[in-house]
């Protein structure tokens, strides 16, 4: 379990050529394990991952409500609306936004919390299982449970106003303060995941070297960004990945909170994929958007590996 | 042992320090999931004066009225019902999939690899609406297969991954004993890698199974008749129709995460490892 090797998808081109190589025993019936055992994955692969995605592209170039075949070719003009709509525009920006606060709050956070709970402190079993907590939770029913927290007329912040004598504030109504309010909720979500990946990352570390900083008089602060940090690349790396994939498809949680609203100030692609493109049937456009998130997830993927997985 | 000597040296001023960080984080974690829970027990007007502390009358029929009524028992089934094939389906296939990769020679075995890869790199999302018109014309829609069969194939990527990188350390002397003995491919997969492979079956399928209990994109798109409504579904339209009825609404989200809880916390070192180790050894 704590053997942390960052590596994505692309990687793995590689260790299959290794097993190619490697020399098996040759035993009977080579062919009939192929025929019985392949296909099935293949198929179900094919048929519902591979041919969607390839649809997806197809479908983009037309205007179709799904039903008959797509026969109104319109070109690029899906995407062209795509890009001036200015809700879709909002999508596009909250998923950044989603992404940044993963990056700068929430791994800090992970990683603050890593560093008191990867040592055997008292209660430190009970803090890590709460922090954890929320991750096994359904997105829906985080969202659901926060749209109370938030809710101005019943909810715990409208209790934190009245105890302060403040004015409620409706936050999930307000076109400015939803989105972050729905940051909270995606921060208090997942920080313990990533907690949890960088305590098997801390507790994988070579203690002499620790030790050794020590011996040489390295202080609490030194010894943390010098010597943690750095060695804790691989775990830092694999944990930035899953943010940023996991900001990218938000939309479970989304739904109970805002359903993209107020005024689409909190939509995110899936969900305006969902109210845009599902709803109202405009398979086209839906399709449209499915290809713009492809493209940036498979771009970020390979960058993300060019750049900075070169190491593992 | 460098970890007991680290606790004792700890000063009283780091100490504070330490917990009183870890119990204020704590703390707004657990205060929305508590003040849920209790919620659950007051009244609509209790609710409204009184969010945080204990309900002034234990309402005890805001639960118990969902607990006999049929409603509940019916979400969880679907949930389980779908969870249940996804898991099977998923654990069979991938690691049969799995074992001709690690274990069989032939051509296109890496072309092939890479092509299930793929699917690790994006998510279901993307392609959800050409899978709506696919479930469709396959007839599936409104079923549990229409569900299921998507989830497994976005499911195969990192099962087969997870899957065959366990199967390659497995040592390979029992592969040669085996294949001296006469044994074949299918009984060396069926007598001595799936019973060596139970960590990593659990694995699989501990991810497989949070996965599909928790998920409300695929059955949102593919259901449209209450009866077969998976809870996540379910809760969304249980707050549909009771609005502002805060109370039910809370007793309600409390019972359909109670089971969640409680297996967690009974199961708490086999998914916390499994969840992580899921995206670790991928």
């Amino acid at each position: 379990m704590t053997n942390i090797s960052a590596t994505t998808a692309i990687e793995h081109a590689a260790g299959a050529t290794r097993v190619a190589k490697r020399k098996s025993p040759t035993a009977r019936g080579r062919l009939p394990v192929l025929i019985l055992f392949l296909p099935p994955a293949l198929l179900l692969f094919t048929i519902f991952v591979i041919m969607p995605m390839g649809e997806a592209a197809w479908y983009s170039l037309y205007r179709w409500d799904g039903y008959g075949l797509p026969e109104q070719f319109v070109g690029l003009r899906n995407f062209e609306v795509l890009f001036k709509n200015s809700a879709f525009l909002t999508a596009l920006k909250n998923n950044f936004l989603i992404i940044v606060v993963s990056l700068l709050l929430q791994i800090p956070l992970a990683i603050w919390l890593a560093t008191m709970l990867a040592n055997r402190i008292t209660g430190v079993v009970v803090f890590r299982l709460i922090f954890f907590l929320p991750y096994v939770l359904a997105d829906v029913a985080a969202g659901l449970i926060w749209r109370f927290v938030y809710d101005g007329d019943y909810g715990l912040f409208a209790a934190i106003a009245g105890f302060l004598g403040v004015e409620t504030p409706y936050v999930l109504a307000d076109k400015d303060l939803a989105i972050y309010a729905v940051l909270a909720v995606v921060v208090w979500k997942y920080f313990g995941f990533h907690m949890m990946l960088f305590i098997a990352g801390l507790q994988s570390l070579d203690k002499s070297v620790l030790e050794a900083a020590e011996i040489d008089g390295a202080t609490g602060w030194q010894k943390f960004r010098f010597v943690t940090l750095p060695l804790l690349g691989s775990t830092l790396r694999l944990s930035v990945f899953f943010a940023v994939v996991g900001s990218l498809q938000l939309f479970d949680m989304i739904m109970p909170l805002t359903g993209g609203g107020p005024f689409n100030s909190t939509q995110t692609m899936v969900t305006f994929l969902y109210n845009f493109g599902v709803t109202r049937m405009q398979v086209g456009l839906g399709s449209a958007v499915g290809v713009v998130l492809f493209v940036i997830c498979v771009t970020l993927a390979f960058s993300y590996k060019r750049i900075f997985m070169r190491h593992d | 042992m460098t970890e007991t000597r680290t606790a004792i040296r700890m000063s009283a001023g780091t100490k504070i320090y330490l917990y009183v960080s870890l119990t204020i984080i704590a703390a707004v974690v657990v205060v929305p999931l508590l003040t849920t829970a209790l919620g659950g027990f007051k009244t609509l007007g209790d609710l409204r004066v009184n969010p945080f502390g204990l309900p002034a009358e234990w309402q005890w029929s805001n639960y118990t009225d969902i607990l006999f009524g049929e409603r509940y028992w019916r979400q969880m089934m679907n949930s389980l019902i779908i969870a249940t094939l996804t898991v099977f389906l998923t654990v069979s296939v991938a690691a049969m999939a799995a074992f001709t990769f690690a274990h069989v020679k032939f051509f296109g075995a890496t072309f092939l690899l890479n092509y299930f890869l793929i699917g690790l790199m994006f998510p279901a999302a993307t392609a959800i609406l050409p899978l709506f018109i696919r479930i469709r014309d396959l007839g599936l829609l409104n079923s549990y297969w229409g569900v299921v069969l998507p989830q497994v194939a976005f499911g195969l990527g990192m099962s087969i991954l997870l899957f065959r990188n366990y199967f390659r350390n497995l040592p390979e002397e029992l592969f040669q004993a085996a294949f001296v003995d006469g044994c074949g491919y299918m009984r060396f997969f069926w007598h001595i890698t799936l019973p060596l492979s139970r960590p990593i079956i659990a694995t699989v399928a501990i991810v497989s199974f949070v996965a599909s209990w928790n998920s409300y994109i695929l059955p949102l798109i593919m259901l449209n008749s209450e009866s077969i409504y998976p809870w996540p579904l379910g809760i969304m339209v249980y707050r549909g129709e009771f609005g502002t009825e805060w109370q039910l609404v809370l007793a309600f989200i409390t019972l359909t995460i109670l089971p969640t809880i409680i297996v967690f916390f009974l199961a708490q070192k086999h998914i916390i490892a499994g969840l992580t180790a899921g995206a670790v050894k991928s």
